[in-house]
């Protein structure tokens, strides 16, 4: 068995799913393809995230590692795994503030790990920065997450 | 050309607001300066030198009068009477104080204007053209593609923490007046066999320390396939390009690195992968976007102008480009006053230059990166009266494309990344051709001064290039040759050992000299140089 290396639930500080969290061993990219039972793994920045593709259904965790909010990396990995159909709960841990969380919520991430809990206020204003987007991500595909947001481009033609 | 609609005006006011809470914040001190300071780049606000830096974005270098007169306005009430037009096609403030960021971002969001992604490891301000929608040459105006681009790369989720900056051009015209090939991503909208208008992508372009051209990766993307394409060339390199070392992490690098095939083999595999993901906008959006830039209703006219006064011809010849309609010119104001600032204009000049577009040139103006301003619709009639006024404003210096038209980074007058002033050596190098005479008899000739490696003043591409170094703690300078940022792109190569200030300014007199000399029929100043080579320049140098 590989060692946990993920986020507890309690370092969950806003989540917007209403399933149950997953309280399972979260492993490596590594392990996970090795590991037939794993249903946690944790994405480092140089992890490519389409090794995942194959074990997607048996995944009820991605936690998405940002050592530093500078490095972008997590933003593309999560939006592979959105566009190839991964519905479950995806994590970003690690060095997450305010500033990041609108963007990374657009590219489909629904539970946020900080290293540091941020300001509940500060963050409230963070998710809700823009009224309406330019491009299209995982906010605007309608069939997966739901709440159906439409690009200003889908806004001007309707 | 382009108005907001209120979709967009919420969108620059969102950010406006958004900034103003992150500066509160960092007041606060719940953002650390290294938190704060991404953000306030990705707002065009640099610490310079001796105070903050403001850059304001101007889409692809085109604006009306109300938003030049705004920029005016702002050099007097904000900066110390003086704007600093760029290389990017945007303008710059070089005295701007911190607390007044806030309220300069909103009275520029008053006038459709803002500073966002001027700075910052995202996709910066996309440049084109200046010459778009009124040159005779162009197949088709390259800036509605370039607005549907600006709108797609304002505030990308994905691509807002890229590896280094990523600069975009889109030009539509065999003749390249952008650089486009000097970009991480040149679009040159082409048509095919067919008739049918699409893009040709260039990609891993850059000047700075390790300048490359960008090699074509795409002969024909369908222009219903654009973004998506500009989507997966941007994926690969977020995902794949170099973030351990900040000075190889351009996508120029990577694509080095990978090689042309096989980069260009993963983003056609990404592409192939977001065709089915719904990121394209509709085409409806582009003819949406293209109704902004219909013509104006042009009137046949005077198809020349009365040749009598000498000063006048000289100005026309010079700086006036061909227009579509043969009862029009494109007009370009210099920047470039003998012994002046390259780049520089007074708020009242600014505010001149809002007011004779208005009367002239159907209220447009273009920003050039070679750091000049254009009328893009200007009267062959009225070109009299309009050189009258911008002679009597200081705006009238005949020099378009000469050796006084040099572009030059701020250096080491302003710029915190400096090791070389820039400035003075372009003020005396004017100065003292301006007094030879020896201008006219060089014809085009494209000198660009840069103050330090990372290359602002585009000196790699310059015909004469200069790179301003620190030498055991004195400025020194290298000579280059035989750069082109045009149609026929080249990277300069380095002369020999470098120069004094007072040497390097010799330097440059010794080569024209020598080009003079070997001049042949119509030989522009790059085209003896390709012919002969280095070595007769190097003879005259060093010999």
């Amino acid at each position: 068995m590989a060692e946990d290396i993920g986020t507890s639930p309690d370092d969950v500080q806003f989540r917007f799913r209403d399933d149950e969290m997953a309280d399972h061993a979260t492993v490596t990219v590594d392990a996970c393809c090795d590991q037939t039972n794993a249903t946690a793994v944790r994405i480092e920045p140089s992890d490519d995230a389409r090794v995942l593709l194959p074990f997607l259904d048996r995944l009820a965790l991605v936690e998405v590692n940002f050592p530093s909010f500078a490095d972008g990396r997590g933003y593309s990995a999560a939006r592979i795994l959105r566009e190839e159909g991964y519905t479950g709960e995806l994590r970003a841990v690690g060095d997450v503030l305010i500033d990041q969380l609108s963007h990374m919520r657009r590219c489909g991430f629904d539970a946020f790990a900080p290293t540091s809990p941020l300001d509940e206020d500060d963050a409230a204003r963070a998710f809700a920065t823009w009224e309406n987007v330019y491009q299209h991500a995982e906010d605007t595909r309608q069939s997966r997450l739901g709440n159906a947001r439409r690009t200003l481009v889908e806004l001007r033609h309707e | 050309m382009y108005q907001y609609d209120p979709y967009d005006q919420a969108m620059v006011d969102a950010r406006v607001e958004e900034f103003r809470d992150q500066a509160r914040r960092r007041l606060e001190g719940k953002l650390t300066e290294d938190q704060f300071k991404p953000l306030r780049l990705m707002n065009g606000l640099y610490l310079q030198l001796h105070a903050y830096m403001l850059r304001v974005a101007i889409p692809y270098g085109t604006l009306n009068s109300r938003q030049m007169a705004a920029l005016g306005d702002i050099a007097d009430k904000y900066d110390r009477g003086y704007g600093h037009f760029t290389t990017r096609q945007n303008i710059q403030y070089n005295w701007i104080k911190l607390e007044d960021a806030a309220d300069i971002l909103a009275d520029l969001a008053k006038v459709e204007m803002h500073a966002i992604q001027t700075s910052g490891n995202c996709i910066r301000n996309i440049s084109s053209d200046h010459f778009a929608g009124a040159t005779y040459d162009e197949i088709i105006d390259p800036r509605p593609y370039a607005e549907l681009m600006r709108q797609w790369s304002s505030f990308h989720p994905e691509f807002t923490y890229l590896p280094r900056k990523f600069k975009i051009c889109v030009i539509a015209s065999d003749r390249d007046r952008a650089a486009m090939r000097l970009h991480d991503i040149g679009v040159q909208i082409v048509k095919n066999e067919a008739d049918e208008v699409g893009a040709r992508f260039f990609v891993g372009g850059g000047m700075g320390r390790t300048p490359m051209v960008a090699p074509m990766i795409r002969d024909f993307v369908p222009l219903d396939q654009l973004i998506t394409y500009a989507e997966a060339c941007l994926r690969v390199y977020n995902r794949y390009g170099r973030r351990d070392n900040k000075y190889k992490a351009r996508i120029k690098i990577l694509v080095h690195e990978l090689g042309k095939e096989e980069y260009t083999r993963q983003v056609e595999e990404e592409f192939a992968h977001l065709l089915d993901q719904g990121v394209e906008p509709p085409l409806e959006e582009l003819a949406r976007i293209a109704e902004h830039f219909s013509d104006p209703t042009f009137e046949d006219g005077a198809k020349t102008v009365d040749r009598s006064d000498p000063d006048f011809v000289l100005w026309v010849d010079r700086n006036t480009h061909r227009h579509k309609h043969d009862s029009y010119v494109s007009a370009v104001i210099s920047l470039k006053p003998v012994g002046g600032i390259p780049g520089d204009a007074t708020g009242e000049q600014i505010r001149i230059m809002a007011r004779l577009a208005k009367q002239y040139s159907f209220d447009e103006l273009r920003i050039m990166h070679t750091q000049n301003v254009v009328l893009p619709h200007v009267k062959i009639a009225d070109l009299h009266a309009l050189w009258t006024e911008l002679d009597a404003a200081d705006l009238g210096a005949p020099n378009m494309d000469t050796i006084e038209d040099m572009i030059a980074c701020p250096g080491l007058d302003y710029c915190a990344l400096a090791n070389a002033r820039s400035l003075p050596l372009a003020q005396r190098i004017s100065e003292r051709f301006d007094a030879s005479g020896k201008t006219e008899k060089l014809g085009e000739l494209k000198l660009k001064i840069s103050g330090c490696i990372n290359a602002c003043g585009h000196h790699h591409a310059g015909h004469i290039g200069i790179l301003g170094v620190d030498k055991k703690g004195v400025e020194n300078y290298q000579l280059s040759l035989g750069g082109s940022e045009a149609e026929d792109v080249s990277l300069a190569k380095i002369t020999g050992p470098g120069f004094t200030e007072d040497g390097v300014i010799e330097a440059v007199e010794k080569v024209t000299d020598v080009y003079l000399e070997r001049k042949e029929g119509e030989e522009r100043f790059l085209d003896t140089y390709r012919r002969i080579g280095m070595e007769p320049f190097k003879e005259a140098l060093y010999g």
